[in-house]
């Protein structure tokens, strides 16, 4: 569990590469500068490239959990000019 | 009738068909790249002078199929102009294969492009006793395949964690494809076991706070094979990252075939039938005099 509220919610488990990205990066593209999202996404590909895309992009990675059934828990707190 | 020496035009990267009379010129290509300019010559000679199609070959060459006996001269001379050569068969060093690596590739940790031009200046075509082929991939990914080769060529990383940044977010973990990377949140720790780590630098690229730092390197397999009998290359040395030391290991691997191998006998079987243990020493020879870069 996380001591971190967000202010969106994203699932995409239901992706694959490289939609896990994009549809993360349209996503953001709504949010205000500080804002954080919650975007829950599968082990493997998705956990290895998306959150360092996001990186990429100039957003800050603030915590990741497993939740042990296969997907991962990753907040996002999306980067710019405040 | 004039005499037509096969072996001579094998060597030149013509190889005879079924089809009598017909030869498919093999190209020179290094690294999986030819330029726009290459490409508009080859369409025009595959026209001319072939069927109007190219063969892709397993191994990123390219070979034109259906030049006749007698337009040898003229294909060779036109493709020249557009800085294309005949590519090498037979028992020497082949096409140096490479992905796109670290100019292109976000996955990318060397500069592949780069090391198969200068592993072509240096090796190709080099006569040995049977082929030899030279593949370099840009990471742990190992879209060439570093094992299938004579000689394989992977880009590494070898990390080490920074406390100063690190805000135990928990993605180095969670990236490890080898669960080498423990997080003791509590206690604000974080330890990789070294024995787990593949240095494919997952933990080094993802890192968001940059805690985790590295420093790029080969890891090199010999002995790879993928014809009538199957063996995957071996890993005997520690990560290299010296660019000069690779190419010493290249060299003194390339003499210990010459020196060793038989006529006709593929590299793995030679160092099978020698030791692997006397091929690792001439290797380590080589690089001695920069052991500093071979302790881990």
């Amino acid at each position: 569990m996380s001591d971190i509220k967000a202010d969106v919610f994203l699932d995409i488990t239901n992706l694959v590469c490289p939609m896990t990205f994009v549809k993360a990066k349209a996503t953001m593209e709504d949010m205000e500068v500080g804002q954080i999202i919650e975007i829950r996404m599968n082990e493997s590909e998705p956990i290895q490239n998306v959150p360092r895309s996001l990186k990429e992009e100039g957003h800050e990675i603030l915590k990741v959990i497993n939740n042990n059934d296969g997907t991962y828990t990753v907040f996002v707190k999306k980067g710019g000019q405040e | 009738m004039k005499e037509v020496n096969y072996n001579e035009l094998k060597k030149g990267g013509f190889m005879r068909q079924v089809q009598k009379g017909y030869f498919s010129m093999r190209l020179r290509v290094v690294g999986g790249r030819l330029s726009a300019e290459q490409l508009k010559k080859i369409y025009e000679v595959a026209n001319k002078y072939g069927r109007g199609y190219i063969h892709l070959t397993a191994r990123q060459g390219v070979e034109i199929p259906f030049i006749k006996l007698e337009d040898i001269e003229a294909v060779k001379k036109e493709l020249s102009e557009a800085g294309i050569e005949p590519g090498a068969c037979g028992p020497r060093v082949r096409t140096i294969t490479a992905c796109q690596g670290s100019s292109i590739c976000p996955n990318g940790i060397i500069d592949t492009t780069e090391l198969a031009n200068e592993c072509d200046k240096r090796y190709y075509a080099q006569e040995l006793p049977h082929k030899f082929k030279i593949g370099i991939t840009g990471c742990g990914n190992n879209c060439l395949k570093a094992e299938e080769n004579d000689l394989g060529i992977k880009g590494a990383v070898k990390p080490e964690w920074e406390k100063s940044n690190c805000t135990f977010c928990g993605l180095c973990q969670a990236v490890c494809p080898t669960k080498a990377i423990q997080i003791d949140e509590k206690n604000k720790e974080i330890t990789i076991d070294r024995d787990k780590c593949t240095y494919c630098g997952r933990c080094v690229k993802s890192c968001p706070t940059n805690s985790w730092k590295g420093k790029p390197g080969y890891l090199l397999y010999f002995g790879g094979m993928f014809g009538n009998n199957i063996a995957l290359g071996k890993q005997i040395l520690p990560i290299l990252f010296s660019k000069e030391d690779v190419h010493k290991v290249i060299q003194a691997t390339l003499e210990f075939y010459k020196k060793y191998g038989k006529q006709g006998e593929r590299f793995r079987n030679t160092i099978e039938r020698v030791g692997w243990d006397i091929f690792k020493k001439e290797l380590e020879k080589a690089i001695e005099n920069e052991r500093g870069d071979l302790d881990e």
